[in-house]
């Protein structure tokens, strides 16, 4: 016998109310290879979603962080890279909730700085260019951007989960 | 789009487990919001098995009582909510982190956003978190959530309900939802509530009074239990009758 799971359901506007951590910093900003991931959550007419909240799962290194994304879309943590693990290029797991997003949507950042390590990822080689770009950060200055996207044709790619 | 081995897979499969239509047009937020391409579907061996472990540190001892905390007590029914947080085998899943969040009992948010005319309760945050024990049960004092206005359409109310938020035993089993209060006269008007399209998968973001669960002089109890997903990016088979 199986149970049914429980559904979905929109985090909703006012999820700060609980789920206000000081989680951001997966490593210390003074750490070895720290450096600040940032990124604006975009709904589809590109106005920053500002109630919205992201969590990134580094699965290698068994880190975990969440930022909201007020007040103006923005979100923020300080990483570190990830080592490669099994075949797989260093990357994020990430999760977007929002208000009107009924189920969460799973993305995945990877770095700019492995191309060849990104070449050979298997869920990489698996998309088209425009695809594949997407999915990987772009260093500003000391830090990397990634913006994610909800529609359109420069959509972030959204994985099955 | 991926190569033609991949299957497409729209953001509204039902294969996710219980349907949940994500651009419902009857909940206008969806509209600019819910994803509108395809999904990616990753290779079979991509499951990532692994998720965050929250230790007793990330829990205080009066976390789970949102009565608690306050000079006072706050206005309203006084409420035990509890059940077990579950695999799809019915498997407990044992110190997983569960946080919930929630309005007053006049319908009310401490949070800026929220312009609903009912008044604010100086003794009540509306937060709560715990781990589950070695059952997999939670369990949460609280009061029950007042009914509110929100701008969706004409007259628009949601019915009570309080936030849940889930981990699991996986990063891909994470669940946020909603757990709703039986017999709500607001159910029938509700685009969040329907945008689950199947009345029994609807069924189980219901929870159940509990006469054993209720405290004599005291609370009223009810009862919910969580079932989470395999976090597979296979189907996720749903109960059938008589099973």
């Amino acid at each position: 016998m199986t149970f049914g799971t429980t559904p979905s359901q929109t985090v909703g506007p006012f999820y700060s109310i609980g789920l206000t951590w000081p989680s951001t910093e997966l490593v210390a900003p003074d750490a070895p290879g720290a450096l600040e991931l940032t990124g604006v959550l975009f709904d589809g007419r590109g106005e920053p979603i500002a109630d919205g909240m992201v969590e990134v799962w580094d699965a290698a290194g068994g880190r975990w962080g969440r930022s909201g994304t007020a007040p103006e879309g923005r979100f923020s943590f300080v990483v570190a890279k990830p080592v490669a693990d099994g075949g797989h290029a260093p990357h994020l797991d990430v999760f977007v909730f929002a208000r009107g997003l009924l189920r969460h949507q799973r993305t995945r950042i990877y770095f700019p700085d492995e191309p060849a390590a990104n070449d050979a990822d298997p869920v990489l080689s698996a998309l088209d260019e425009r695809e594949r770009e997407a999915l990987v950060a772009r260093p500003e200055g000391a830090a990397l951007l990634f913006d994610i996207r909800m529609q359109g044709e420069s959509a972030t790619v959204f994985l099955a989960h | 789009m991926t190569d033609a081995s991949s299957p497409i897979v729209l953001p509204d499969d039902p294969s996710f487990g219980p349907e949940v239509q994500v651009d419902y047009p009857g909940y206008r937020s969806t509209r600019w919001r819910a994803p509108d391409r395809p999904l990616v579907t990753l290779p079979e061996e991509e499951h990532d098995p692994t998720g965050p472990v929250f230790g007793d540190s990330a829990v205080d001892e009066l976390d789970h009582d949102l009565t608690a905390g306050h000079d006072g007590e706050p206005l309203g029914e006084r409420i035990i909510v509890t059940g077990r947080v579950l695999d799809v085998d019915g498997r407990p899943l044992r110190r997983t982190l569960v946080e919930i969040w929630q309005a007053n009992a006049g319908g009310r948010y401490r949070h800026e956003v929220d312009q609903h005319p009912a008044p604010l309760d100086p003794n009540f945050q509306g937060a709560g978190r715990c781990l589950t024990d070695d059952a997999g049960r939670y369990r949460f004092i609280t009061v029950k959530p007042g009914s509110y206005p929100w701008g969706n359409h004409e007259n628009a109310w949601r019915p009570a309900h309080i936030h849940f938020s889930v981990f699991g035993r996986a990063f891909t089993q994470r669940l946020v939802t909603q757990m709703y209060f039986p017999g709500d006269p607001l159910f029938e008007f509700d685009p969040i509530f329907h945008s689950v399209r199947d009345p029994k998968a609807r069924a189980l973001l219901v929870s159940r009074f509990d006469l054993p669960t209720t405290t004599p002089e005291w609370a009223l109890g009810y009862q919910w239990d969580i079932v989470l997903g395999r976090g597979s990016p296979g189907p996720t088979p749903f109960e059938q009758d008589g099973a």
